[in-house]
């Protein structure tokens, strides 16, 4: 009776373990009907469907010619999406299709055997419809992982209002800006609004000093190993990004403060410019009071040129979005992304994500957003195209970066330090 | 009666029922406590990105690497001054309010200790959003106060000032978590003796003497209790540090749970990361170690 009893309670037991263990199998009792991919992508947050809807479009039309094949779609939220995704791929389960921004993190996953090598399919079927420039950045030692659907650069958002205001031109050079900043300081204004609490908006004044002072040689210098990260053009970098915050340009507090916080204030009317991508525009309405922004006062110029700099001044640092493919995406997968990357599409991704379009023959979308058109051309004229160092880099180099800058201008760190940092991070990793 | 109870209850608390019952309970403890403790000391002495078999192994070098760290520094003191605010501002006020608006009834009294608990009941992140905007530096409160005292144009943002920061955010703990720590008092304060209270007064006692031999000693379970989880939250803060600046600016407010998010989470650096988790992990265990030998022993002997 005892005995009879205690193995009951030891299968009970059992029985719970089992509960619990994920249910395998199942996939493919399905199989035979048709292939399912799953596909992760990036909602705007803040509750706007449109980017979502947009994607469900994609997916009815592209199901309506492949019966077969049913796509799974998952909006998340940028951070949501981060961490999720990292989750997925530690688990060695990728999601066939997901959202990549390039770079160190997407050759992480690659290095770890995460990613399917898609070389040939991109080579002959979007390599004729998509820059190379913009198609390198899924690209890590000759082989492709993804494809970019947006590709866009950094530069400087400003109040035209203001500057007319303040009788300032837009200026060509750092000095010019020095300039700039100190007589819109005078006129009563924030001259730049700044969210460094977030890091990676600082440390994006850093990087592109550092392109404008170094250009593609010193950073491929220290990216092969031939220089390093506290090279001379690094810690001028610096040294000029303290000249800057020596005026005082940035709002009060702006150490603690996000990018959506900053984001206001350019959006109502009291920051006069701010360093930021091309989706900008969008996030200036919504953090302002009025949620409209100020409309067609806001303008766009690229990053100043350093005089003396070995960088050219047509050089840009950007970024953009595009998708990756899980390892055990099938070739279905493939055909979808290619579906996806039409011009059709990529056109309204311009509406409804504030996208810089990549695909041939959807850049007709811009003619009348004066700046996206702008971006585009930077982008395009651009000779080297440095992607943000925070997706570049590897994850635990680029936050090292982002961590020296704000420590500069914190006061934390001298310039050199600031670029020792950056180096021992790199060396370390 | 009590003798047969205690039969019943020890023929229950052996065999196969009590096998039955605990295994729930067990199997939940094992799966999501245990087995992940395990996996995070094995994992902290690698050097590993979370992805596939962790191979490249570091023996300490993880431990080591975080004392010599500088923002890990940062981050236990930070833990450390909160554990000691908690105690030495926290607990004496939740006791004070508990005495004001916990033992006796006046019109009103309801809507004080909801006012007090309220807080308490907010989530971590909505606390966060909320004093961001009470810290704002052009409409926030400091600014305000600075502006009415005659700075014009003042500007304060305390969350941006690496210096004030975390005496911002430690603001903002007392007063979400004080008005649990008050409610658990009130709660103590309904078991003392009226009587004995009676008696200390009639026999020549001052109202902070009744406090301090009568009604203290009687709370004494409840004093215990709420300084253990108040310990134990100071060491494991997380969501309302993370919502008022993610451990910044420049890591001034990082605390031990931030400092792993930031520097395993973040970097990809899981067996760091890990190594971390075992350092909370051992000073938590350390501490419910020591309190319940010493504390709660000496309280169930007492």
């Amino acid at each position: 009776m005892r005995t009879l009893s205690r193995n009951l309670g030891f299968m009970l037991v059992l029985l719970l373990v089992a509960m619990m263990l994920p249910a395998g199998g199942s996939q493919e009792d399905t199989a035979d009907q048709g292939v399912t991919i799953t596909w992760w992508a990036l909602s705007s947050g803040g509750g706007d469907q449109s980017r979502q809807q947009l994607r469900e479009q994609v997916i009815a039309d592209y199901e309506a010619e492949h019966p077969d094949v049913t796509i799974e779609l998952t909006m998340l939220e940028n951070e949501a999406f981060k961490q999720k995704v990292q989750v997925a791929v530690q688990g060695g389960d990728p999601p066939d299709i997901f959202h990549s921004w390039g770079g160190g993190v997407m050759v992480e996953y690659a290095q770890a055997g995460m990613l399917r090598d898609i070389t040939d399919y991109v080579e002959n079927n979007l390599a004729d419809r998509i820059g190379s420039g913009a198609l390198g950045v899924y690209g890590y030692d000759g082989h492709y992982y993804g494809a970019p659907y947006d590709m866009g650069a950094f530069g400087i958002w400003y109040n035209k209002a203001i500057f007319e205001e303040a009788g300032v031109e837009v200026p060509a050079t750092w000095s010019e800006l020095l300039d700039a900043v100190q007589a819109i300081k005078d006129a009563g204004y924030i001259p730049i609004a700044l969210g460094a609490g977030d890091r990676w908006p600082a440390h994006h004044w850093w990087a592109y000093l550092a392109t404008r002072i170094g250009g593609e040689a010193a950073f491929t210098a220290a990216y092969d190993g031939s220089g390093s990260f506290a090279d001379e053009p690094f810690v001028r970098a610096g040294e000029m990004m303290l000249q800057l915050a020596d005026l005082d340009p940035f709002q009060a507090g702006y150490l603690g403060a996000t990018y959506d916080d900053a984001a206001a204030f350019m959006g109502n009317g009291q920051a006069a410019m701010q360093l930021m991508g091309q989706w900008n525009p969008a996030v200036i309405a919504a953090n302002s009071t009025s949620g409209n922004g100020i409309g067609d006062d806001l303008g766009w110029f690229p990053f100043p040129m350093v005089s003396g700099g070995a960088g050219d001044p047509n050089d840009v640092l950007g970024g953009g979005n595009g998708y990756v493919i899980g390892a055990n995406a099938p070739d279905e997968a493939l055909d979808f992304l290619n579906f996806f990357l039409q011009a059709k599409y990529n056109e309204e991704l311009v509406d409804v994500e504030g996208i810089i379009p990549v695909v041939d023959g959807a850049q007709e979308a811009l003619a009348n957003n004066p700046y996206s058109q702008r971006i585009a051309e930077a982008v395009a004229q651009a000779d080297y195209f440095q992607l943000y160092y925070d997706q570049y880099l590897p994850p635990a180099v680029g936050e090292a970066v982002k961590d020296a800058v704000v420590a500069l201008l914190a006061g934390n760190l001298t310039p050199a330090e600031c670029a020792q940092m950056v180096d021992e991070a790199w060396r370390n990793n | 009666m009590i003798g047969h109870q205690r039969k019943k209850l020890q023929t229950m608390g052996s065999g196969p029922v009590a096998l039955l019952l605990i295994a729930p309970a067990f199997v939940l403890f094992t799966l999501f406590v245990v087995i992940p403790v395990i996996q995070a000391g094995y994992y902290s002495v690698f050097h590993w990105n979370g992805m596939g078999p962790a191979s490249d192994f570091r023996g300490l070098g993880n431990f080591r690497q975080m004392t010599q760290h500088p923002v890990f520094a940062t981050a236990l003191q930070n833990n450390l001054v909160l554990i000691v605010v908690s105690l030495v501002v926290q607990l004496p006020l939740a006791f004070l309010l508990a005495m004001l608006v916990g033992r006796r009834s006046f019109p009103g009294v309801m809507i004080f200790r909801s006012i007090f608990f309220f807080p308490y009941v907010l989530a971590e992140i909505v606390t966060g959003i909320i004093w961001k905007f009470i810290y704002h530096p052009q409409v926030g409160v400091p600014t305000m106060l600075a502006r009415l005292f005659g700075a014009d144009g003042a500007q304060i943002g305390l969350l941006g000032e690496p210096n004030a920061a975390f005496s911002a955010i430690l603001v903002v703990v007392v007063w979400k978590y004080l008005g649990f720590h008050m409610i658990l008092y009130i709660a103590g304060l309904q078991g003392v003796s009226k009587d004995l209270e009676d008696a200390a007064v009639v026999d020549g006692a001052s109202k902070l003497q009744v406090v301090r031999h009568v009604i203290i000693p009687s709370i004494r379970n409840t004093i215990v209790i709420s300084v253990f989880l108040s310990v134990i939250g100071s060491l494991n803060i997380f969501d309302v540090v993370w919502a008022l600046g993610q451990g910044g600016p420049v890591h001034s407010t990082e605390t031990l749970v931030t400092y792993l998010y930031n520097f395993g989470f973040r970097r990809f650096a899981f067996g760091y990361g890990s190594a971390v988790a075992v350092v909370i992990f051992l000073l938590s265990f350390a501490f419910n170690f020591l309190y319940q030998r010493f504390i709660v022993r000496e309280q169930t002997n007492g």
